[in-house]
């Protein structure tokens, strides 16, 4: 698993490379993913971009079937975007001052 | 590389849970101590809680107390706890989590305004965002400074007092030489040192954060401070591929442990964390695998809440359902163990420390992860010591001033990194022996390949191979910062290795399964094994010190240190 980032989206703010824990994007005037193997995949830098830049997918090796994922948020709301190979996109909201049921 | 010079009155090195919240600590407290915080990410999202966790695991609930959670860990641990320390700890575990909820912690409450509790010791909260919090509650403290993607490497030590640390800037050509009356260690536990899980592409989907190294133990190793329990190893049980998590599935919608034939196998081989474990490996060697948790049947409802709680803290796994198009009630839960970390947090290896959280060198304290002995902290244990760590170091810097760190000194740390970005055409590169490291733990050391266990002849051959390693590992050539610091990381990681096997060798019993099975001594021995084994590296060779049980009812001091 790992993330790739969407240079067209991409609007240079760096916040993505500045949180990431591992150190692993890189700022060339747009962000880039200068490590894609040693990607833990936290989602952090997905949650930090506003720019909806940033997508999330599993490896082929753990499963992973190509989907891409992003967040967008609105107030309390994090919204969690799938795009599917087919073209279809799913979305999950969550709230953010909601506890887990769990 | 540039020199830099700095100077605080406490360093904290390591902005996780512990190292935040100590700061938070001494800032509420003392609000004219000088604090730094060295990072070698960003305090924002670095360590653990970088994804976000999904329950408080450790809160002392209604009818429960404090002891209460100390003979829990005892047992769960087969009786190799500190007791003191986990008395200290769960008396404080209540009051850090009313904190966490002031910083804006979401913790589920009842009508009445009373945490929901989840089992005997858990919350339920949404802790996504629960880095963040602590973050912004360290920036508002006008004494702290925090330095982020500054990593690490070593402590400055002389006649057993610190005295500061060394480390560089993984971005800029920055070497920094920091002095300070008093340094806590914070940087969690040690990830990497067994293959994992998953090899390939996605090596780094690992349960615990593959960027924490184990350096807080490499450079207690290195400066002569004690080690204890390193062989209890920690291996989780996860949701198979994504290493996600199992306690929301086994305890939100109770799903029991089964095998391949649909038996519930978990009664058969008891309910302690590492029985749990060595369940799982005996159904597969008995070609009872693939082992699950029994999630078909569970309502619709159930299946969106589960979708939501794991994007929460590990969303992986809620991309591999949606992707996979099968809903876990409409299918089980593929889990497997994970590689063995060192975690103090879950565990007890780390450093040996008092009741105060004082090491065996003076006036460095640990906390968190990095700290032994007392095992089932996690975050609200990482908080209580994090702030017990802070009132400790503020008491010892009452009656400690700063001594100074000679140029000499400096000079030999400065240029033991400035040789490896000197350097060009070393053989081989960082990952080559990172796999090489990984690859002889997994097979001689007791990874997944050999089913975690291991005899004697084994850990002997790893310990040769390991320090055969450690050589090559000075040959690397560093191309910019980022490099330098997988190189120091490779290092961190085979000393850790090196004690690890160490630990392995000198436990001659098996105490837990999976976390420590040793097949030349497979049964429990109280009698000679009752106590903790720590260790202590003496001119270049680690020597093994057998130290007597301590309980609860005692304030431990070190009173065979130098
Ligand atoms: C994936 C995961 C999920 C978990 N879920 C839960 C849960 O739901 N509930 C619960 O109660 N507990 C949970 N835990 C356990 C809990 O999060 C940890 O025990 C606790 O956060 C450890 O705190 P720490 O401060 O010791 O380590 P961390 O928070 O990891 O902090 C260590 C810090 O040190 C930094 N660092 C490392 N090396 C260096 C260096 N050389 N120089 C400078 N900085 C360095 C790291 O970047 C990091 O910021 C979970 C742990 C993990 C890994
Ligand atoms: S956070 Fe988003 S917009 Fe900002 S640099 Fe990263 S990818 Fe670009
Ligand atoms: S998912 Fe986490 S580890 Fe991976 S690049 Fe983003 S911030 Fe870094």
């Amino acid at each position: 698993m790992s993330i790739m980032i969407d240079s067209e989206k991409c609007i240079g703010c760096g916040r993505c490379a500045e949180v990431c824990p591992g150190n692993l994007i890189a700022m060339d005037g747009k962000a880039y993913m200068k490590y894609p193997k040693d990607c833990w995949g936290c989602t952090s830098c997905i949650k930090e971009c506003s720019a909806g830049a940033v997508k999330f997918f599993l490896g082929a090796d753990m499963g992973g079937m190509g989907s891409l994922v992003h967040t967008r948020q609105q107030g309390d709301i994090l919204t969690w975007v799938m795009e599917c190979p087919d073209g279809s996109v799913k979305e999950i909201h969550i709230n953010r001052k909601e506890s887990n049921r769990y | 590389m540039e020199l830099q010079k700095l100077s605080t009155d406490v360093l904290i090195i390591g902005g996780g849970t512990a190292g935040c919240y100590a700061a938070i600590t001494i800032g509420e407290h003392s609000p004219d101590t000088k604090v730094l915080i060295c990072e070698k990410a960003n305090i924002r999202r670095s360590g653990c809680l970088a994804a976000g966790v999904n329950a408080l695991n450790a809160y002392i609930t209604d009818g429960q107390t404090p002891q209460d959670y100390v003979d829990y860990a005892r047992k769960d641990a087969e009786g190799i706890v500190r007791g003191d320390l986990l008395l200290t700890m769960s008396e404080k575990l209540n009051a850090v989590t009313e904190h966490l909820e002031r910083l804006g912690l979401v913790i589920l409450k009842d009508e009445k305004g009373k945490y929901v509790t989840r089992g005997k010791r858990n919350l339920k909260i949404n802790g996504e965002n629960i880095k963040p919090l602590l973050a912004d509650a360290v920036y508002s403290m006008k004494n702290v400074t925090v330095l982020n993607h500054v990593n690490m490497t070593d402590f400055s030590v002389s006649e057993n007092r610190i005295k500061g640390a060394f480390g560089f800037n993984v971005r800029k050509e920055i070497f920094y030489s920091i002095t300070a009356k008093a340094v806590i260690i914070c940087t969690g536990g040690a990830a990497g040192l067994y293959q994992p899980n998953n090899t390939g592409f996605s090596r780094h989907k690992m349960w615990y954060p593959p960027f924490n190294t184990g350096a807080g133990y490499a450079m207690g190793i290195r400066a002569g401070a004690e080690m204890t329990t390193f062989e209890m190893r920690f291996i989780a049980l996860r949701c198979k591929d994504t290493i996600a998590p199992t306690g929301t599935l086994a305890q939100g919608v109770s799903a029991k442990q089964i095998n391949a034939q649909g038996e519930v196998y978990e009664d058969k081989y008891g309910l302690t964390t590492s029985q749990r474990v060595h369940g799982t490996v005996m159904e597969n060697i008995n070609g009872r695998g693939p082992c699950y948790l029994k999630t078909e049947g569970i309502t619709s409802e159930q299946d969106d809440a589960l979708l939501r709680a794991y994007l929460n803290m590990s969303p992986s796994q809620t991309i591999k359902w949606l992707e996979s198009g099968k809903m876990p009630s409409q299918q089980n839960v593929e889990i497997e163990g994970t590689e063995p970390y060192i975690v103090g947090g879950h565990t007890a290896s780390g450093y040996w420390v008092d009741t105060d959280r004082e090491t065996t060198i003076h006036g460095l304290f640990a906390a968190g992860d990095v700290a032994g002995g007392c095992p089932q902290k996690y975050v609200t244990g990482a908080l209580a010591e994090g702030s017990i760590a802070a009132q400790s170091a503020l008491r010892y810097i009452d009656s400690h001033d700063f001594s100074g760190i000679s140029d000499e000194e400096i000079s030999r740390h400065f240029w033991e990194a400035e040789k490896f970005l000197d350097r060009d055409n070393a053989p081989f590169d960082c990952e080559q022996l990172e796999e090489a490291m990984q690859t002889v733990m997994d097979r001689y050391a007791g990874g997944i390949r050999t089913n975690y266990r291991y005899n004697e002849k084994q850990l002997a051959a790893a310990n040769e191979r390991i320090s055969q390693i450690e050589k090559l590992a000075e040959t690397l050539c560093a191309d910019d910062m980022h490099e330098l610091m997988s190189i120091y990381e490779l290092r961190e990681r085979l000393t850790v290795c090196k004690s690890l096997i160490a630990h392995l060798a000198a436990r001659k019993e098996t105490r837990w399964h999976s976390f420590a099975e040793n097949l030349d001594y497979p049964e429990r021995d109280d009698e000679n094994y009752l106590c903790y084994i720590n260790s202590r590296l003496e001119n270049g060779r680690i020597r093994i010190i057998r130290r007597r049980p301590v309980k609860e009812d005692e304030h431990y001091e070190h009173n065979d240190r130098q």
